[in-house]
């Protein structure tokens, strides 16, 4: 394992500089894009269909996970034509009731795992949570990565400890969360970005939704511009994955406006983009209904799980 | 990340996910069919009995019927400038001058939308621009200058300040009112008044800002608002009751204004012509750099005298940003000026648009690859695609010229030296960019560009209390900031 | 001179040593490329000395030694022009007399003759002391509202071509070269033709005083033949022009709109006068560069 991976092992020259204020000028004007009409409606349900509907409380109750896993088969009924979510995100204990819930639906059951969220564990101890929660049934792995070491320069640590984990997903993906809230700088950010593709990511992801500030556009970008260049490296698509703070249909369509005008087409699909909330799945269905009705609508008339 | 693979399939840009259609409104603006002189305060017909018509480069449809000055309507500006200048401007406390420039900006604000609109309908530039930058920019100018009124005296260190008289002032078509403010403004703040003639293919919001002038209610003549051509232009260059002319166009026009203006006695500014270096270091923050890059020759379709037009990229990092910058292009929208996700709009006129179409066959002539996006553009009204040029060279037209255009022509280099040598080997020096995350070297370059406004990690940045002007054959004088006042002030 | 008159009068042994008067381009002392001269006479008719009439070919010479100091001359520090021009003054006190005599030989009274050394060296010692400020008097942060840092400061306009005040062969010199060359730039002058000892002399002092050569060249010769060629060379930026002759003036701003020169017409006669020295002096011959940097983490 190690003689293998230590030759690609990152460097952190291989990371371009980030500057923040040309990073928050593109941003701001991807954030000006007009989403109207058809376009909106496509935009909402498309969104719908990449979230990862999540609930990472330590109160979960296996009732509440099984109602949270029929809401992503069935965002709202009523309307016909709106696309069940992603993925369904618990801790890895609630794993099998989300399996067995979902079962036949096509939506994924992902485990958070590796001592989510801070990380603060023995790297044995992380891989077999992964293995657990894998053999428990869940098709996808949110890891998190060591910020401690990565802060520390310890780069080598982290990336054999995410080559570890993906070792130990098998056949399930992982998105490793670089928990951008405490990374400080965009420099950090990418180079956190090259580093966890290099070592084995299929996805990564932003955040816990424990730290603040979780996702932002800024962060987002920064990760996708990253994605981009090891696309063109290697030839490999690496999915994106902002998490936490997405509360609204608009500031999901703006997410979706960075990833078109960043990545392309290619990734405008649950395959390669996911939005790990919670509250923005009665956002996006509030504004799909108004969009087909052209009234208003109230939450009072929506699921809240 | 070590291993290259041979050939990846680019990026996919098209098909799927699109944005529709989002127009601007036009329903709020306010046009009138046909527009008179501004002068003395109020609209009043030209004696030379002529008018001509404005229309929307993206449409070529005609907007409204524009007067055209004739020298007897030049002398009834100037003349009625003088009297507001002797009677009334310069005699006033400097205060109260001040609070009449504020006000002005503050009815800018007011009527910021129906400005961006009218714009771009004149002028073919993206509403997102005219929007967020030209109209704002305007408004902001006129602020920062009515705060200079009453504080003169602490411009000009150890000497007594006194204004000039009646300033004669000539605009470009490239940013309309925002060129408006620029002259205006000043020359207001020190006590100066103003006949301002604007370009023939945008005459619209400099009528407004009369407009908008008579309703701050300011005393007649301090403002004078005369449109026409070339030889209006001239008439009031050569006006003998002008004290102070200030013109931004192309170097040509500047060298003959400069030379009318020899032996007069006459003060003057000039913004002229640029083709400016915008200069990537391998170390830079290189999709930030793109951005710049992307922003500094497609703002405002390339209408801009500090464009960065020539790009310099050092050379290990060429193939790389040269496929970052197709990549952007494609995601650049196209189209109508009036729609919110315009990128780029309309050329502005059939005669720019033919000059640009000159200089993108000179390019190919000259052995320059030439790419183009891969948007479509409507059929009528004067558009060209976003363009680069690679395999240029120094020697090149499209070096060495400025096109006015969406169009870049791509360099390579490999040390410092040659690049500094390469940026100022051009009888301009308006602007210029360096993209570097090396501190030191960042000072070394800004240091050693002959250039009034160089951009260090960003690009095309303006702001009222930043004063913009040029080296060499780019202009003489500053406009905007504590160095912009200058010109509107003679020390005694 | 001294010793000229005397072996006229025949009352020394001693053949005296007389100087010729050159040109003074980059750094050395060459005679005009054209082989002319006229004869200056003082007062009283006597033939003092054989001045060059420079040509069109040696201000060309001139302003290409110039472009070529013009750099390292400009990047020198602060400091150090200010010393130059501190040592320019010391070495002019230091041959008052040779001045002094001279510019009574030029025509005037001694006392004249005396102010008008002192009003130079004062005027040196005055910009000298400018070296360092006027950037600082004159620049600017400017507060822009996006998240900039924005910063303006003067630079150098570049090479200058100078017709220098006729009615004062010394101070009026001095006043325009020194603002000039304090402020980064270089220059080629054209001497007061009715005065053109006291400037090749001048320029000797400059020999001895640190500063580099090509940085200032000063050239012998007439307006009339010299001001068109002095105002419409392509490699020049600037053009100061002294006197209030009104043709002059129109050639000198028609030809600087050949490359967009900066004219400057002084037409005061008066240059002993304080007023004649002024940090604006310097700000004429310089440029507004304005950089802006983001500021971010």
């Amino acid at each position: 394992m190690r003689e293998t991976r230590s030759a690609l092992r990152y460097s952190v020259t291989e990371s371009p500089a980030i500057d923040q204020v040309g990073v928050d000028e593109r941003v701001s004007r991807m954030t000006k894009r007009s989403i109207k009409k058809e376009s909106k409606l496509q935009a909402l349900k498309l969104a719908m269909s990449m979230l990862d509907l999540t609930t990472l409380e330590a109160k979960d109750t296996p009732g509440k996970v099984r109602q949270l896993c029929i809401k992503a088969m069935h965002p709202h009924d009523l309307l016909p034509g709106i696309p069940a979510v992603a993925a369904v995100c618990v801790y890895p204990n609630l794993v099998r009731v989300a399996k067995e819930t979902l079962e036949g639906s096509g939506v994924k059951v992902a485990a958070v795992a590796t001592a989510f969220p801070s990380g603060m564990s023995t790297r044995k101890m992380k891989l077999e949570e992964t293995r657990w929660a894998v053999g428990e049934g869940a098709d996808e792995i949110d890891m998190v990565i060591s910020r401690g070491q990565f802060l520390a320069g310890e780069y080598n640590f982290v990336f054999d400890e995410i080559a570890a984990v993906k070792e130990a997903c098998g056949a399930a993906h992982l998105k490793v969360i670089l928990e951008t809230g405490e990374l400080s700088t965009l420099d950090n950010v990418r180079r956190a970005s090259d580093l966890a593709m290099n070592a084995g990511a299929d996805f990564i992801k932003t955040s816990t939704g424990k730290i603040q500030p979780a996702a932002t556009l800024p962060v987002t970008l920064v990760m996708l511009e990253a994605i981009r260049d090891y696309y063109y490296t290697t030839g490999k698509m690496i999915g994106m994955k902002p998490a936490g703070g997405i509360a609204t249909a608009k500031l999901a369509l703006q997410y979706l406006v960075m990833v078109r005008e960043t990545l392309g087409q290619d990734w405008l699909n649950p395959d390669w983009f996911r939005f790990g909330a919670s509250s923005l799945a009665n956002d996006l269905l509030m504004q799909i209904v108004k969009e087909h009705t052209g009234v208003y609508q109230s939450i009072d008339y929506f699921s809240k799980d | 990340m070590k291993k290259t693979k041979k050939s990846v399939t680019p990026l996919n840009f098209t098909g799927g996910w699109d944005y529709a259609p989002a127009p601007e409104s036009k329903d709020h603006v306010q046009l009138k069919d046909r527009y008179d002189l501004f002068i003395n305060g109020a609209f009043v017909k030209p004696l030379s009995g002529k008018w001509f018509d404005t229309i929307n480069p993206a449409t070529e449809k005609r907007i409204a019927a524009v007067a055209e000055a004739g020298e007897k309507d030049v002398n009834s500006a100037v003349t009625s400038a003088r009297k507001a200048y002797d009677g009334v401007w310069g005699k006033m406390p400097a205060k109260e001058r001040g609070k009449y420039i504020y006000r002005i900006a503050r009815i800018m604000q007011e009527r910021a939308r129906e400005l961006s609109v009218i714009e771009s309908m004149d002028g073919g530039k993206p509403i997102r621009e005219s929007r967020d930058i030209d109209v704002p920019l305007a408004a902001a100018h006129f602020f920062y200058y009515a705060g200079w009124a009453d504080k003169l005296a602490y411009a000009l260190p150890g000497a007594t300040p006194r204004s000039v008289g009646v300033t004669g002032q000539i605009i470009p078509w490239n940013f309309p009112l925002l060129m408006a403010a620029w002259k205006i403004a000043p020359a207001l703040a020190a006590g100066n008044t103003v006949v301002l003639k604007p370009a023939e293919t945008t005459p619209l919001t400099a009528l407004k800002l009369a407009e908008i002038i008579q309703e701050a209610d300011l005393p007649p003549g301090v403002v004078n608002i005369i449109t026409g051509a070339g030889t209006t232009g001239a008439a009031l260059v050569n006006h003998p009751g002008v004290n102070k002319v200030a013109f931004t166009g192309s170097t040509d026009v500047g060298k003959i204004i400069q030379k009318a203006l020899a032996g007069t006695g006459k003060r003057y500014t000039l913004e002229l012509g640029g083709k400016a270096a915008n200069i990537i270091f391998e170390d830079a923050a290189i999709d930030q750099a793109v951005e710049g890059i992307i922003n500094g020759i497609f703002f405002n379709q390339g209408h801009v005298c500090c464009a960065g037009s020539r790009l310099f990229v050092q050379e290990s990092v060429m193939k790389t940003v040269v496929r970052k910058l197709k990549d952007r292009l494609e995601t650049l929208v196209v189209g109508d000026p009036l729609d919110k996700n315009t990128d780029i709009g309309a050329i502005n006129s059939r005669m720019q648009l033919e000059k640009i179409k000159k200089y993108l066959k000179i390019g190919v002539n000259e052995g320059g690859e030439m790419y183009q996006a891969a948007c479509s553009v409507p059929s009528k009204g004067f558009w060209c695609k976003p363009t680069l040029f690679t395999n240029v060279s120094q020697s090149s037209r499209i070096v060495q010229e400025e096109i006015f255009g969406p169009v870049l022509a791509i360099q390579s280099f490999r040390t410092l030296e040659e690049v500094i040598e390469k940026a100022n080997n051009i009888p301009y020096g308006l602007s210029g960019g360096v993209w570097t995350d090396k501190g030191s070297r960042i000072f070394k370059v800004t240091g050693e560009l002959r250039a009034g406004v160089v951009w260090a990690n960003t690009y095309n940045k303006f702001d009222p209390t930043s004063p913009f002007g040029g080296y060499k054959e780019s202009g003489v004088g500053r406009e905007g900031g504590l160095h912009g006042l200058m010109p509107y002030l003679q020390h005694v | 001179m001294e010793t000229s008159k005397k072996n006229k009068a025949g009352s020394a042994a001693r053949i005296g040593v007389l100087k010729t008067y050159k040109l003074y381009v980059d750094g050395k002392f060459p005679r005009t490329e054209s082989g002319r001269y006229f004869i200056f006479k003082d007062t009283k008719g006597t033939a003092l000395a054989n001045i060059c009439v420079a040509s069109r070919k040696d201000f060309r010479d001139a302003v290409v030694a110039a472009r070529k100091a013009q750099p390292s001359w400009a990047a020198r520090s602060a400091y150090n022009k200010g010393q130059i021009l501190y040592r320019i003054a010391e070495m002019l006190e230091d041959r008052r007399p040779q001045f002094v005599a001279e510019l009574q030989q030029q025509g005037l009274a001694a006392k004249a003759a005396e102010e008008e050394v002192s009003v130079a060296v004062d005027r040196l010692v005055y910009y000298a002391g400018w070296s360092d400020k006027y950037q600082q008097v004159f620049s600017a942060v400017n507060p822009v509202e996006s998240s900039h840092f924005n910063f303006s400061l003067p630079e150098p306009t570049g090479v200058v071509s100078m017709i220098a005040p006729e009615e004062s062969g010394l101070v009026g010199l001095v006043s325009v070269i020194a603002p000039a060359i304090v402020g980064g730039n270089v220059v080629v002058v054209l001497a007061s033709e009715q005065y053109p000892l006291t400037a090749i002399t001048f320029s000797e002092v400059l020999h001895t005083s640190d500063l580099p050569g090509g940085v200032v060249n000063i050239l012998t010769g007439t307006r009339k033949e010299l001001v068109g060629h002095f105002t419409n060379h392509m490699d020049v930026n600037a053009t100061v022009y002294c006197g209030s002759e009104a043709g002059h003036i129109k050639t000198v701003e028609e030809n600087s709109a050949l490359n967009v020169k900066r004219p400057f017409v002084y037409t005061t006669d008066n240059w002993k006068s304080e007023e004649m020295q002024s940090p604006y002096r310097i700000m004429d011959l310089q440029e507004i560069k304005t950089t802006w940097h983001p500021i971010g983490k």
